[in-house]
């Protein structure tokens, strides 16, 4: 599904998170969002998740405005900095919850829901861990787990925010690589937020880069490199 | 090459044994003499007159009237103020207002203010004397010494307890949990039984047994607003001065000792659960 994004602005009191950006997403690309700190990036995933509202502008959904609609209604898959998985839940109960919280009229049966539970267990790769609590898991594993969480609302588009971020360098590469995967099978819209320009060339079809609450240029990676925007992406994706 | 001596390894985080053990020993000293001594006296004096003269007390009609009482102050006012307090918890915690941190401090002051203050200020504001306390009784809805008043002045005392316990694990936990069980799909009702609850439960479970402790223990304020009518106002604890104060000994101890029986309760109630849960209290602790 293509998100479109038209004149979207954010202020929190005073502080101007974000000033009027417009981006075109195509249906099923893979986007990193790149900045340094405080640019923004993290305030523009969250509007697109429901869980912020914009100041003042409009969000599409496969030209559909949903920029009213509620983060639930957003049906969007989200995966925090922090991965924020249930602590008291198993990985199993984790995976699990957004199918048990649907309307009764929607809810698959508890053997539907243990079925494709187990079906993303095996897609990430950790098919024995449905009986552990979150605190027994590596934090690579707790990032894969928080994949197949959102993953199992069978949402329209995937959103995750520096899903890397807290893992060391082997560990990220990996995961990088499961991400592309994933992505490329299931064909979800996916947007993620890294500072890492590196990882956002290597993994993204489309890198926007930002700065100040602003859009710098948007592009395929080849493109950036090759002719940056402004003397801020040249810097910043020259590091 | 055998030349390396093998010592008895020296554990680096322990004390000598000389101040070990007269550190054990003056906490156990102070416990014993502030905590325990009392709570045995209590009980001793209670049966001064063996379990017959006890049990005799317990079958005054002013006594049982007193328990009746502040047991049913109890199942009031703890759930209302278990309410109240997550309730205030949660806007401190997951919401930004402006006033917040005069919330905060308001919450805390029925910790400052004596309770005897309390008492008086819902005389003042109730009673006979004022408008609005005039107004109520003509209309046939006393509250000053009446048993909404002591509702009022146990919710006021008891208020503090839940939200205290609550704020700091709230804020500690931040709101990444909720935001991620309403991005799945969850309501907010869900969200809040099924992720908020569950991770606030021990502290509330703290905040509780607090809270039902005072409530059944408060003396000061309930005193002022109740009047202490006799098997009309009077509490366990108002009711345990009485008997005292009229050199009823055996009667006073021994619905004191039933007042430290209740409170003991709740101590065995906690353990009991902090037991039973041990291995999912262990598996969801942070690091
Ligand atoms: N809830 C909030 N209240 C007030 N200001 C906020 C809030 N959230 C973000 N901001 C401000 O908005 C600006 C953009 O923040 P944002 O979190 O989107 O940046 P970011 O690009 O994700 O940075 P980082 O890489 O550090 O996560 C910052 O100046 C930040 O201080
Ligand atoms: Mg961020």
């Amino acid at each position: 599904m293509n998100i479109e994004i038209e004149e979207l602005a954010k202020e929190f009191g005073t502080t101007r998170a974000l000033h009027p950006v417009s981006l075109s997403i195509p249906s099923g690309a893979l986007v990193a969002l790149l900045g340094p700190s405080g640019s923004g990036k993290t305030t523009l995933l969250r509007i697109l998740g429901g869980l912020e509202f914009p100041t003042s502008g409009r969000v599409l959904f496969g030209g559909q405005d949903a920029t009213g609609l509620s983060v639930q209604e957003r049906r969007a898959g989200f995966v925090f900095q922090s991965y924020a998985l249930f602590k008291h839940m198993t990985v199993f109960e984790n995976i699990a919850y957004g199918l048990r919280a649907r309307k009764r009229r929607e809810r698959p049966a508890e053997a539907e829901v243990g079925r494709r539970v187990n079906k993303l267990l095996d897609l990430i790769q950790l098919p024995d861990i449905g009986t552990r609590y979150p605190n027994q898991l590596s934090g690579g594993q707790r990032q894969r787990v928080a994949l197949a969480r959102a993953l199992a609302i069978e949402p329209r588009m995937l959103l995750l925010d520096e899903p890397f971020g807290a893992l060391d360098a082997k560990v990220r590469k990996e995961l990088r690589q499961g991400l592309r995967e994933i992505h490329d099978r299931t064909g979800l819209t996916t947007v993620f937020v890294t500072h890492d320009q590196e990882e956002a060339m290597e993994l993204a079809d489309l890198v926007v880069v930002m700065s100040m609450g602003r859009i710098e240029q948007v592009g395929k990676p080849d493109e950036i490199r090759a002719k940056p925007a402004t003397d801020f992406v040249r810097d910043f994706t020259a590091a | 090459m055998s030349d390396i001596v093998l010592s008895r390894p020296v554990p680096v985080t322990t004390e000598p044994p000389l101040i070990r053990s007269l550190l054990i020993g003056l906490a156990l000293t102070f416990v014993a003499l502030f905590l325990f001594a009392p709570l045995v006296t209590v009980f001793v004096e209670a049966l001064k007159q063996g379990w017959a003269g006890a049990l005799d007390a317990l079958r005054m009609p002013d006594a049982q009237a007193a328990i009746r009482m502040t047991l049913t102050i109890a199942a009031i006012a703890v759930p209302i103020n278990a309410i109240f307090g997550i309730a205030a918890a949660w806007a401190i915690t997951k919401f930004d207002f402006r006033g917040k941190a005069f919330l905060i401090t308001l919450i805390d002051l029925p910790f400052a203010v004596s309770p005897v203050v309390a008492g008086l200020m819902l005389v003042l504001l109730f009673g006979a004397n004022s408008t609005l306390g005039g107004w109520l009784i003509a209309n046939d809805m006393p509250i000053v010494f009446a048993f909404p008043g002591i509702i009022m002045a146990t919710l006021f005392v008891t208020f503090p307890f839940v939200a205290r316990e609550l704020i700091p694990v709230m804020i500690e936990q931040g709101r990444a949990e909720e935001e991620a069980a309403l991005t799945l799909g969850a309501s907010g009702w869900r969200t809040f039984f099924t992720v908020t609850l569950p991770n606030i439960r021990w502290a509330l479970l703290y905040g509780v047994l607090l809270c039902n402790a005072r409530a059944m223990g408060e003396f000061g304020a309930v005193a002022v607003v109740s009047g202490k009518i006799r098997g009309e106002t009077a509490t366990m604890p108002t009711m345990v001065e009485m008997f005292y104060n009229e050199y009823l000994a055996v009667a006073a101890f021994t619905l004191a000792a039933v007042l430290a029986m209740l409170a003991l309760l709740t101590l065995l109630l906690k353990s009991l659960l902090e037991w039973r849960h041990a291995d999912l209290l262990a598996a969801t602790r942070r690091h």
